[in-house]
């Protein structure tokens, strides 16, 4: 790991620790439900309270996805959405607010684009990094050498599934945060945040991360409060996404706001 | 070679190509890597399942007992071993070559999908778990799974496009029949491969109780080796047959190439005969001018999709393009690493064969042998015919090129299909309605 990096989403999530806060995670997929809309989307979620915003390449393939948000992502490539035009989307945002602004991308786009290029061109719009949902660090050789070269966060899963040996391969392999999926499971809204959420939590403490962010299952200002107990962090996704589809860019406004109530630490 | 290699710290690459020029052994190839194919490309929640079934496996291979007890299977309960039968009266379409089919379409359920069903479903009680879910398309590796959830005492559920539980009503009966529950999947493009992405998202969740016993010789390891292990039993009979019914090695093997587990299985029995050539016969479609094909090593470049780095038909954006065939069975954007490997390496050979070239051949074969082949196997049978012109070329006896063909499945499933095609159908029967949709019976 390069030391001399300065990872912007660490930095985010220091500040709102700094306030006291927990850090706020947002998702919102590219080209949803426009270019233009998922970037004022974007901008009404950071001024409402994201300290971190994560914007979804919508992809052919996505297994880790529920319903929400597929339905999302498939009504985005039927529009036209390419995935150069998430370049666009993370300059129009960076250039509006403050927010870390990582772009979330199953694999293959990377690839076909090139690691390098692909790289290159999302640290000159700003971005802060990548979250990669299919991408362990074992098969990273070349996301580690272009995230270094142009000083982009590596955000990587851990779950509850994962064993002591790998939580440590992993957690030595982020930088900026580590994202705790929260449950065996796929994205979408749930009642509860699970259990085994605050076990990986501890397990990613106790192997070295400073900041660890849970998501999957994350909707209401109750959960961002509980998972604040534990963890640095709370990722909200299809909560925010269905608020979009709702109630437009002022609905996501909305929802972000009333998560933002729960992230003050007691 | 037209990319770069994805893991240069492994040298995987240099190290095999460089192994295998020097004479060293291809069989066996363990994973994850097949030079710069296969890997793991998949979420990190399923890491420790794949982990697990790894050991399982690996154990299970060294374990008399195991080994025992899938031979048993496939003697007492599949019907192998299978024949290899001369087809004298088609060879004469192929130069004169003598071509062999080795016969998986007269095993139990109708294909070679049973070999790996059997040996999965018995790992999965192994790693103690009490239910399989699995991916199908046209229903075949469905039903078989859905055979091998019965025979075992599984739980079964399989994910099939919804498009797909439509034109294949009589599949699907067959897969409740046999006591599984079949899912309609409504998202994405509503195909095989979406079928595959709804199971992986029930593995994620279920992964406590539940195996994924995936169909092909395809995704993240150790599937890629897992599934070929228990089809190189194809490869193994078709050496020791053609050995004895002719007392020499065949000039060429062929097989149809969809994610590729037939073709990998029996091309192993010879991978390390440097005289046999490996023809590999993907699904050329409406014509690979057209788009609409699932020629993937012929025309896809490398991505990972479904848990391998392999050849994939992708778009400029690495976007997943939808596959084209006449044959449910290859029709599939993707393809197993082993065989991207293979083809690299030179060691194989892959083509494209037409819907229009496998349709004949599927009407040759039952014409002049009085079988009824897979509309998969179809494409190997086409391929056959090719391959025997041209290595019978300016021979003064072509009976001396031998043709071995892996006749991977029985035609039943394809009789509305072909009926259409070949317009044997009253234009109002309900059958005729079935056919001009793709239903196979």
């Amino acid at each position: 790991m390069n030391s001399a990096i300065q990872s912007k989403s660490a930095a985010a999530i220091d500040r709102a620790a700094a306030a006291g806060r927990t850090a706020l995670v947002g998702y919102l997929p590219a080209g949803y439900p426009d270019v233009q809309a998922s970037i004022d989307a974007a901008v009404a979620l950071a001024e409402n309270g994201a300290d971190v915003i994560e914007i979804g390449i919508p992809y052919s393939d996505p297994v880790m996805d529920g319903q929400v948000i597929q339905a999302a992502t498939v009504q985005s490539l039927a529009n036209g959405f390419r995935v150069a035009q998430v370049f666009d989307i993370v300059a129009g945002i960076t250039s509006r607010c403050d927010a870390a602004v990582l772009v979330m991308t199953y694999w293959n786009p990377v690839m076909r684009m090139g690691v390098d290029e692909f790289s290159r061109r999302l640290a000159e719009a700003g971005g802060a990094g990548l979250i990669t949902p299919d991408l362990i660090p074992d098969e990273a050789a070349e996301w580690f050498e272009a995230s270094d070269k142009y000083g982009l966060d590596r955000v990587f899963l851990v779950a509850p599934s994962t064993s002591p040996e790998r939580m440590a391969m992993t957690v030595k392999a982020s930088r900026g945060f580590v994202y705790a999926v929260s449950i065996m499971g796929v994205t979408g809204a749930r009642e509860s945040v699970n259990d085994a959420a605050h076990r990986v939590v501890e397990a990613a403490h106790a192997a070295g991360a400073e900041r660890v962010c849970v998501g999957l299952g994350v909707s209401r200002a109750e959960h961002v409060r509980e998972i604040g107990s534990y963890a640095e962090g709370a990722i909200v996704g299809t909560a925010l996404v269905a608020a979009l589809g709702q109630d437009g860019v002022d609905g996501v406004g909305k929802l972000a706001a009333e998560l933002r109530s729960g992230t003050a630490k007691n | 070679m037209t990319q770069s290699p994805q893991t240069p710290e492994t040298g995987a690459t240099s190290d095999t190509a460089d192994a295998f020029l020097a004479g060293a052994s291809l069989r066996h190839a363990p994973g994850p890597y097949f030079g710069n194919y296969g890997g793991r490309w998949m979420p990190e929640s399923l890491i420790a399942a794949l982990d697990e079934l790894e050991d399982t496996f690996d154990k299970a291979k060294s374990d008399p007992d195991f080994i025992a007890q899938v031979a048993n299977l496939n003697r007492t309960y599949s019907g192998r071993p299978s024949l290899l039968t001369e087809a004298k009266r088609f060879s004469e379409h192929a130069g004169g070559a003598r071509v062999f089919l080795k016969r998986e379409d007269l095993n139990h359920t109708g294909s070679h999908k049973i070999n790996n069903v059997l040996g999965q479903a018995l790992l999965a009680k192994r790693m103690g778990k009490t239910r399989i879910i699995a991916e199908t398309g046209a229903g075949q590796h469905g039903v078989a799974s859905a055979t091998a959830a019965a025979l075992l005492g599984l739980e079964c559920v399989v994910y099939m496009g919804a498009e797909d539980t439509r034109r294949q009503a009589l599949n699907v009966a067959r897969m409740e029949l046999l006591g599984a529950t079949v899912v309609p999947v409504t998202a994405g493009s509503q195909t095989l491969k979406d079928a595959i992405n709804e199971a992986l998202r029930d593995w994620v969740t279920n992964v406590h109780n539940t195996h994924y016993l995936l169909g092909t010789a395809a995704g993240a390891h150790p599937f890629p080796a897992l599934v070929r292990y228990f089809h190189e039993v194809i490869g193994d009979e078709a050496r020791e047959q053609i050995l004895e019914q002719t007392g020499r090695l065949p000039d060429a093997v062929c097989a149809c190439i969809g994610g590729g587990s037939n073709a990998i299985g029996i091309f192993h029995g010879f991978l390390d005969d440097p005289s046999v050539g490996l023809y590999g016969f993907e699904a050329g479609g409406e014509g690979v001018e057209t788009g609409r094909h699932a020629a993937t090593i012929t025309l896809g470049r490398p991505g990972v999709l479904h848990g391998a780095r392999s050849y994939l038909m992708q778009d400029e954006d690495g976007q997943t393009i939808e596959s084209h065939s006449i044959s449910a069975g290859l029709d599939y954007p993707g393809v197993g690493p082993e065989h991207s490997y293979l083809a690299d390496l030179g060691r194989a050979k892959y083509e494209p064969i037409t819907d229009s070239e496998a349709m004949d051949a599927f009407r040759l074969l039952c014409r002049t042998e009085g079988i009824i082949p897979a509309i998969e196997s179809s494409h190997a049978l086409a391929g056959a015919l090719k391959v025997g012109r041209k290595l019978t070329e300016g021979k003064s006896d072509p009976q001396d090129v031998i043709i071995i063909v892996s006749l991977s499945g029985r035609g039943d499933k394809d009789v509305a299909t072909a009926a259409e095609w070949f317009g044997l159908l009253d234009k109002k029967s309900p059958e005729s309605e079935i056919g001009a949709e793709g239903e196979q019976l």
